[in-house]
Order: structure tokens, then sequence, then C-alpha cells
């Protein structure tokens, strides 16, 4: 199953400046294996080497941040988007 | 009602049922309106509470120089806070924000110090850190560190949601210093585990440019000392364009709310296409008055759009 994954300016020059890539998976760590396969520059980047999400990235499956759904084990489908995004001080 | 000091009028906002622009019929809205605050903003309840608390532990002397960091409302609120009682203010400030933020600030006295509209408010927050630690003698109340800003709603805002209307099944907010979500999270929760708590934000990593890596992001010391990665049960991004549109929606029924506003009502909607029933409670963060500059209400949508993207409406 691709779903489309939504890349962060920061982490683009890994990516050959692409802002979204199309990968295959069927939850959230899943995809990020797969893209790990394709950019290994991006290894321990989005998920840290203890396998676990990392603390300032926010992972979100179309609008929900998968914090709240079922972390990296959150199911994705044909035709959802990933995207992922640094957490920063919002409006305040 | 008479009152003796313009702090008094903080708080006790109304609540208005918009359940007309609920999707579905078996789930009510209600928004809380903060714009009739003072100082026009939810943020004056933070404000006031972060003064007095530091006016009571010494923190805070009479005369002090107060400096905060806002993309607005908090400056604001503070502003008017420190004009009654006599203290000079600074704000640090990103480029990025609507000319009546500005404005307002300036109206209160504030010396608004420019960050770089490419940091947004992150790099406000760091720039004014920055300060206070070359300025030990000045006091930084830290709006995203400290815990009377969730404890403002959680005496305030979360009581007053409890009294007027006790059936509340689903609490929606927006997320910024997450005060508002903490404070009114833990108060509703206490009062009935039932309830659930979604976080509502703009894309807001999208928008903040020049960080190197994922090790210098942020994330609120109030968010992980209020646990809440527990409290919350959900987080919803919601875009310009929803924002926009539901800000727009909420003039049926006779609301003139900030952009804010619109995305907590675009997740309340959300929300209510997700359940089966329930009584959904969201804030309306604070009035139009500070973006009829961005012509958010009559300009072409598509315009005011990606006018949107470029400033915090946040």
């Amino acid at each position: 199953m691709s779903v489309e994954v939504r890349i962060p300016t920061m982490l683009r020059s890994h990516v050959a400046g692409a802002a979204t890539v199309a990968v295959d998976g069927s939850t959230i760590r899943e995809v990020v294996e797969g893209l790990v396969r394709t950019y290994p520059s991006l290894a321990g980047q989005i998920v840290t080497p203890d396998g676990a999400l990392h603390k300032f990235v926010n992972v979100y499956l179309n609008d929900d941040d998968i914090r709240y759904l079922d972390k990296l084990e959150t199911k994705v489908g044909e035709g959802d988007t990933v995207s992922i995004l640094p957490a920063v001080a919002g409006g305040a | 009602m008479l009152y003796a000091s313009v702090l008094d009028l903080i708080g006790d906002t109304p609540m208005l049922d918009i359940s007309q622009l609920s999707p579905n019929p078996r789930a009510r809205i209600i928004i809380k309106l903060e714009g009739q605050n003072p100082g026009g903003s939810v943020k004056d309840r933070a404000a006031k509470a972060m003064i007095e608390d530091a006016e009571k532990d010494g923190s805070l002397v009479p005369g002090q120089v107060i400096l905060e960091s806002s993309s607005g409302n908090t400056g604001i609120g503070l502003a008017m806070i420190a004009k009654v009682k006599g203290h000079p203010f600074k704000v640090v400030l990103p480029d990025n924000v609507s000319i009546e933020r500005r404005q307002s600030l300036e109206v209160w006295g504030a010396e608004i110090i420019s960050s770089d509209a490419a940091g947004g408010s992150n790099g406000a927050m760091r720039k004014a850190q920055q300060m206070a630690a070359e300025h030990p003698d000045w006091w930084f109340p830290y709006q995203y560190g400290n815990l009377s800003n969730p404890k403002a709603h959680y005496e305030g805002t979360g009581p007053e949601i409890w009294r007027d209307c006790p059936e509340v099944t689903h609490f929606v907010a927006g997320l910024g210093t997450s005060g508002t979500l903490m404070g009114v999270g833990r108060f509703l929760k206490e009062r009935n585990g039932a309830v659930q708590i979604w976080a509502v934000e703009p894309p807001v990593g999208e928008m903040v440019d020049g960080l190197k890596n994922f090790d210098e992001g942020f994330v609120p010391p109030i968010f992980t000392e209020s646990d809440g990665y527990e409290l919350l049960d959900r987080k919803k991004v919601v875009g310009p364009r929803e924002s926009i549109e539901w800000t727009r929606r909420l003039i049926e029924v006779g609301v003139f709310a900030g952009i804010s506003s619109g995305a907590a009502v675009a997740g309340a909607v959300k929300c209510a296409q997700e359940i089966d029933s329930g009584v959904i409670v969201t804030i309306a963060a604070d009035g139009g008055w500070k973006y009829l500059s961005t012509g958010a209400w009559t300009g072409p949508i598509d315009e005011v759009v990606a006018r949107a993207r470029k400033i915090i409406y946040f």
C-alpha cells in the first residue's frame, strides 16, 4: 500500500529535494522504515535508534497526530497522507 | 455592574450555543467567547495569573521591567496589566503578525522588539530567553513554562465551563502554550473522567523555517509537566483554509471572532462528525478586530488564505 509522505524543509536535502515521497507500508513504522531504506541518511532522525518517535517530531496521518492514535503502530491505507513536521513553539 | 479595577473584568466569559453549525444533529457545539475579556483575548487570564502569582512570591516587584515573547495576545494582556500596575513592558514580537496585533501592543505602551518572521513564535521565544538571561533584573514570565498559565484555566476557565455546561462530553481548543488545554482539560477530567480533550493546531512546523534538525525543536514545559501526552485524547492539525472558512461561518451565528477561533470550530466540527452524539465545548480565543486587515471575511478566499499563510494567527 502506497502513501504520500510530506517531507519537512529541513529533511529535503536527504531526499533529493523532494517535498513529497511515495512510500509503501501498512503502519507508520513501516512507512518510516521504507523511507529510511530508500534514503539511508534519514536513519535515526525520525525514529530514534531505540525505536521511539523523536521527541521533537510530530507525525500526522492526514490531520491526526499519531501520538494520540496508535503511535508508530497506527495503520495507514491507500490514499493516506503522512506529514512529518518539527515540534516548535506556536503562537501565543 | 460596577468594578474597581479592569483586572476584575478578566474571566467569567459567556458561552453561546452554535449547534446550528454542527454537521451532526446529535452533537451540540458550544463556544466560549474569550474575546469578551478587557484585553480582547483568552490570554488576559494567563497574563493576570502569571503577574499576580509573581507579585505574591516576590519575583515581581513594583516598577520592575517585564519582558515576554508573544505573537500578540499574551503580550497585549501583559501590556494592559503592566500599564495599570506601572511596569515598563517589553515584548519580543515576530515580524509576521497582523498589523492590528502590533498596534494593540502600542496602544498599551509596550516596547516592541522585533524577531525574524522565519523563526515565528519559536524564534521570538528563543530571543526573549536570551535577553532574559542577559538582564536578570527584568522579570520574564515565560508563558510556555509558567505553571500559573494552566492554573488560570484550572481555576477559571474550567470551572466556568463546568458551571455553565456540565453536560460537556468533549473539549476542543487551540494548542499554543497548551495552557488552556492543560488547565481546562485537567479540571474537566477530574469532574468527569469520560470527557475527551482534543487539541487543534495550525501546521506551525511548516511555517517555521531555519531549524537545522529536530533536536532544535520544542515542546512547552507546561505541556510535559502537566502530563499533556496523557491528558490529550486527540490532536488535529487545521490549516489556514479551513480556519478562514469556519471564521466566516461563525458570522452566520453572530460571532465575530479571530482566525484561531475558526480553527477551533473546524476541530469541533471534525469531532462532531466522528462521534455519535455529545456536547462539544470550544473556545473563541479572541474577537475578529485584530484580523480585519487580512480581509478574512470579505476578500476572495484564495487571496485571504495566501495572506494567512504568511502571518501568525494563533
